[in-house]
Parts: structure tokens; sequence; C-alpha cells
């Protein structure tokens, strides 16, 4: 019985955790950063890791931290939020196309929750259609990781020397720069509109007036511009795409 | 303060949510568009770049460790170093930065 459903789609809970091991392994190093910036900045440790099990995504939270503590609006938050999560969109349309006919309405409330990009990524490059008890598992070892990592950043964070400390809040833009360099070396647009991107920050963040706008606001507006330059000069296609 | 970011939390996370969720249950189709399809592709590395520069300029304890820790990123993240490793050598850098210039 089990095998035979096998055949036709992928559906066992424990290949679903084995595949979420290294993506949990990533997560752990990514949250710890995330929790120990939260409580650099003022957040309490329970607030910390009420935010990552929440949320589960790495650019949103530390987009939703900066604004926390420094007192953004509700709407600004939430514009930011969608506009940063937008690619999430995409994922979701892809994966619902990957996810077997078993899978149900209440299934995929729940699988929408846990839908990052390196889960999307595992998922969709599974050889058959996916079931509910696969999803399942991928998703759980990865959210551990980013609980976990989370406390451990927000904890560890209380003890560190100030010195340390003020090092450590450069770790988060590597991680960028380790992000989007390399595929700047493979397309000529993604350098493109990470140049424009990063330009029109700059120049919200020098020029007077301009600077008055609070920071989810410009990454908002420079994200959009630069992407939307980026569609109109060199659209992809669906495949390259989704194998973001 | 704490209401405020209890109230921040429900907001962030009700808006990731749904942005993950109503695509899920409502689109069965692909989005043909290719402009929507384009922008959505670009979108993540483009707030990337805006939330890094010029932020990661004033990240650290002055601009010249600042400046270091970003040179030894931008060059390891050229030679696609992973994500921990570029992170823990630019703050590496920084760090070390940082202490030399105390000793001066």
């Amino acid at each position: 019985m089990q095998a035979n459903t096998e055949n036709t789609y992928i559906n066992r809970f424990q290949k679903g955790v084995r595949d979420g091991i290294p993506i949990a392994l990533g997560y752990l190093s990514v949250s710890f950063t995330f929790g120990m910036m939260a409580v650099a900045g003022g957040l309490p440790v329970p607030l910390a890791v009420a935010v990552s099990m929440t949320n589960l995504t790495s650019a949103g939270q530390f987009a939703g931290l900066s604004l926390m503590l420094s007192g953004g609006g509700y709407f600004e938050m939430a514009l930011t939020q969608l506009v940063i999560n937008l690619r999430y969109a995409l994922m979701s349309v892809s994966l619902s196309q990957k996810l077997h006919k078993s899978v149900t309405l209440l299934d995929r409330l729940l699988i929408a929750f846990g839908n990052t990009d390196e889960i999307f990524a595992v998922a969709a490059g599974q050889p058959k259609e996916v079931g509910k008890k696969y999803m399942l598992g991928l998703i759980s070892m990865p959210y551990i990781g980013w609980a976990l990592g989370t406390f451990l950043g927000a904890a560890a964070s209380a003890v560190l020397p100030e010195n340390i400390r003020s090092a450590l809040g450069i770790a988060i833009y590597g991680m960028f720069l380790a992000i989007f360099i390399p595929p700047m070396k493979k397309s000529k647009a993604v350098a493109a509109v990470v140049g424009i991107s990063a330009a029109l920050s700059c120049i919200f963040h020098y020029v007077p007036i301009l600077n008055r706008i609070s920071s989810g606001f410009v990454i908002i507006i420079c994200a959009v511009i630069a992407a939307a330059i980026g569609a109109w000069l060199k659209p992809v296609s669906a495949e390259q795409g989704a194998a973001e | 303060m704490t209401k405020y970011w209890l109230l921040q939390l429900a907001v962030m996370a009700g808006v990731t949510y749904l942005v993950r969720m109503l695509p899920l249950v409502i689109f069965r189709k692909k989005i043909e568009n290719k402009f929507i399809q384009s922008f959505l592709y670009y979108i993540p590395y483009a707030v990337l770049a805006a939330m890094t520069f010029p932020a990661i300029f004033s990240s650290t304890g002055g601009l010249v460790s600042a400046l270091i820790g970003f040179a030894v990123a931008l060059f390891l993240a050229f030679f696609e170093k992973g994500l921990v490793t570029v992170a823990v050598c630019a703050c590496l850098a920084a760090f070390i930065t940082e202490w030399i210039g105390t000793l001066v």
C-alpha cells in the first residue's frame, strides 16, 4: 500500500525530515545572528524568539526588526513585509502546482506557513509531485533550527562584551553580500538591479529632505524601481524565476 | 513598548503568512505575465541591495572597520564562499581593525 502510493508521488515524513536537515543547519547560524541583533537592539529574548516562530523568513525579519526598534508605523511594517516577501507569492504559485491532489485546503494552509526560499527549492527539485507528509517533514527541521538558533543568539548577545557586539553588526550585511554577489557574476541584469537599488538607497540616505523618509519605505521604493527596470530591460523565463 | 512590539509582531507575521498562503490556496495556474514573473525574480536582490547600502558602512564601531569588513566580505562573496564564512570573516576583520585602532 505504502509502496504503491510512493510510486505516484513523494509522501514520506522521514524523507522530508532528512531533506530538511541541511536547511536547518544553515538556518541555525542565520537565526543566531537575528537573535543576537534583536536583543542587542533592545528586544526581550522571548519576543525575539516569537518573531522567528511566527515569521520564518530572514530578510523580512531583519527589516521588521529595524522597524520595530526605530518605532516605525504599522502601515509601514505591513507594506515593507509585503514587498520584501512578495517573492514567496511566486514560490507559492509554483509550489501549488507541485502538490499532489491528495493535499487538502487545510494542508495547504499549514504548508504555506513553511514555504521559505530553501524549503521551496528542495520541494520544487523533487522528481515527482509531493504530498502533505513529505512537506510537513521537510518543514519540521528548518523550523526547529530557526527557532533554536534565534534563542541561542538572543541568549548569547546578553553575555557578549560591547566591542564584539559592535563588530557583529556587519554579519548580516556580509551574509547579504554572499547572497547577491555570486548571481551578479552570472547575470548582468541582476548586477544592474543590485547597482540601481544600492545607488538609489544611498541617494535616499545622503540627500537632504529625501533622508527624512523612513528606512522601510526607502527599501520598498528602491527595490520596486530597480526590479521594475530589470524586468523591463531583461525579462526572465518562468524556469529561471522558479529556480530562485 | 511591549504592546507596540506585540502589535508590530502581529502585523509582520500576518502579512508574511498571507503573502505565502493566498497564492497557494487561490492560484492553481501559473502566472503567465512575463513582466510580473521577472519582477518577482529580481525583487529579492533589489531588496537585499537596498538594505545593505549604505547601512553596511555604519554597521560597526567606526567607518574604517566597516570598510575593511565590507572589503573582506566583498572579496569572499565574489569567490562564492558560504554565507556563514563571509559573515564571520567580515566580523573578524571589523573586530581586528577596531582592536588595532585601540592600540595606536
